[in-house]
């Protein structure tokens, strides 16, 4: 997309937030930027069918000040590879229950391949370079989600 | 400088953050300066494969150097997203 400089918005907070509003507010947005396409990508709280009970809820703890730059970082690096309007990245933090949203990245471009490919790339980056930790509590106690492997072999693809 | 821990890193230790006064020339100085004072910390810095540092916010090594350095982060990978 011949643009100027992409327009980057990161959003953390421990707010709860209405994904189809975002994109609602984002689409337009975009569109007004010159772009054909639109995509974005919600994560949400899944429960732990395993647990007793279940999953009662996720408390996400982040590193204030470094989390922002992190995402601004990644945001940039994907504005950098593809040709990209405006990017957005919202993560929460804080106490969430199953079936919340935890967060939101969309992306637009003049056509649909930079913009699947850009998300795709955010969202390797932002699993294992943002500061977020995932806690889970359950009726059986309290655990930290462990990083996978699998998530940092994710990289390797974009290097 | 600052240290700051974070998830059970800082369970393990007990603090989210402390002032540190210290002369160390690497955060792997740092990392044996600290293990040195009580076992809690020892506990948390035993294998530093399950953990990441950022110096002044920015993802890091142990191997970094602390000159002039901030603020110092120890956590486990993280699990965003």
């Amino acid at each position: 997309m011949a643009m100027a400089a992409p327009e980057i918005d990161i959003r953390v907070q421990d707010a709860a937030f209405d994904p189809g509003a975002l994109l609602s507010q984002f689409t337009p947005h975009a569109a007004r930027a010159g772009a054909g396409a639109v995509i974005s990508f919600t994560g949400l709280v899944r429960d732990l069918p395993g647990a007793t009970g279940g999953l009662s809820r996720m408390v996400i703890e982040h590193y204030p000040g470094m989390t922002e730059k992190a995402l601004h970082d990644i945001a940039q690096q994907a504005s950098s590879r593809w040709s990209l309007g405006p990017v957005l990245i919202l993560h929460r933090f804080g106490a969430l229950t199953p079936e919340q949203p935890i967060m939101m990245v969309a992306t637009a471009s003049a056509h649909r391949a930079d913009a699947f490919l850009a998300a795709d790339f955010l969202m390797d980056y932002l699993k294992s370079r943002a500061p977020f930790w995932k806690k889970e509590f359950t009726a059986d106690g309290a655990a930290w989600v462990a990083a996978k492997d699998s998530d940092e072999d994710a990289l390797s693809r974009w290097r | 400088m600052d240290v700051l821990y974070f998830a059970w890193v800082r369970e393990r230790i007990g603090l989210p953050k402390e002032r540190v006064d210290t002369s160390a020339a690497t955060v792997m100085d740092l990392v044996r300066e600290l293990s040195a004072r009580e076992d809690r910390y020892a506990l948390a810095f035993s294998d530093l494969s399950a953990l990441r540092v950022a110096v002044d916010q920015e993802l890091s090594d142990f191997d970094a150097p602390l000159g002039g350095v901030r603020e110092v982060a120890f956590f486990p990978p993280m699990t965003g997203g």
